[in-house]
């Protein structure tokens, strides 16, 4: 039992807890509080699978930004009885298998992935290396081989840069963020 | 962390992927369905993230797809959360059941 071990054992233990109570929380303040706990556990993993920009993204954007959205929607529309809008035991039933299932099959799949081989310098790289793939600038790749293809093909990796996509993704955030201030917005009624 | 492997992410994110299908599955108010698209979302972002720290050729692009799908999923959050409020303002609930003005 080494540090990372149990590091993960513990952030996976809160992860995994958290999840299972936004599904089995029936209060949806509850399950936007079981929620948070989940992002923050998230972003743990990030941190320890040394993705620490990663981490720090979804701690920003997510549990600062998309989760404050979540909570005033939450503030803004749960009056009374919707609060706690009870399910049928037997969609309880169904959805029970379905995630039950799709757990089991994930979990086997999981096991059939070669892992790649170990390499001395695994380590993740930070915001620097980062942002230069987003900006184009290529020569920051690894020129290692792709791996989980037959040794016999070899396929080195090409260098690829992200430079459209992040333009696409930044455009795409900009349209929608006015699309969504547009459908929110404070209709006037108009007086007969 | 070499001897952690990568099986128990993955697992790990099955189990939160599993948990947000259910949750999109049985939820009856629109905002917590919400909720299971965002586990689902993080459940692929841990997995993108752990294959990325575990195959060196992949180290850049893991970590580029997980801060792609961080923004995709705050925009899904905003239009969402605003079709939720138009639906809130039309019919005075959020039951997902009573949306069925569509049906024939």
């Amino acid at each position: 039992m080494t540090l990372p071990v149990v590091l993960f054992a513990v952030v996976a233990t809160i992860t995994a807890v958290s999840a299972l109570g936004v599904v089995l929380a029936k209060n949806i303040v509850r399950m936007a509080v079981w929620l948070l706990f989940t992002l923050i556990g998230v972003s743990l993993l990030y941190f320890l699978l040394g993705a620490e920009f990663a981490g720090t993204v979804q701690l920003i954007v997510y549990v600062g930004g998309t989760l404050i959205l979540i909570v005033f929607g939450v503030m803004l529309t749960a009056q009374g009885p919707l609060r706690e809008l009870r399910t049928r035991p037997a969609e309880w039933v169904i959805g029970g298998i379905v995630g039950a299932l799709l757990f089991g099959l994930l979990v086997t799949a999981s096991y059939q992935i070669a892992l790649p081989p170990a390499s001395a310098d695994n380590t993740l790289p930070g915001p620097g290396p980062l942002g230069l793939t987003f900006l184009g600038v290529t020569d920051v790749s690894p020129n290692t081989n792709v791996t989980g293809v037959p040794d016999s093909a070899t396929i080195t990796r090409k260098p690829v840069a992200y430079l459209l996509p992040f333009e696409i993704v930044s455009v795409h955030l900009l349209v929608v963020l006015v699309g969504a201030a547009y459908l929110a917005r404070a209709k006037r009624r108009v007086k007969a | 962390m070499s001897e952690l492997g990568m099986q128990p992410f993955l697992i790990l994110s099955a189990f939160i992927f599993a948990c947000g299908v259910v949750c999109i599955a049985t939820k009856r108010n629109a905002i917590g369905v919400l909720m299971g698209v965002e586990l689902v979302l993080n459940a692929a972002n841990i997995n993108v993230v752990a294959f990325a720290r575990f195959n060196p050729a992949f180290r850049l692009d893991g970590q580029v797809f997980a801060l792609m799908v961080i923004v995709l999923a705050a925009a899904e959050a905003a239009v969402a959360l605003a079709i939720i409020l138009n639906f809130y303002n039309n019919h005075a609930t959020v039951d997902v059941d009573s949306a069925d003005s569509l049906k024939g």
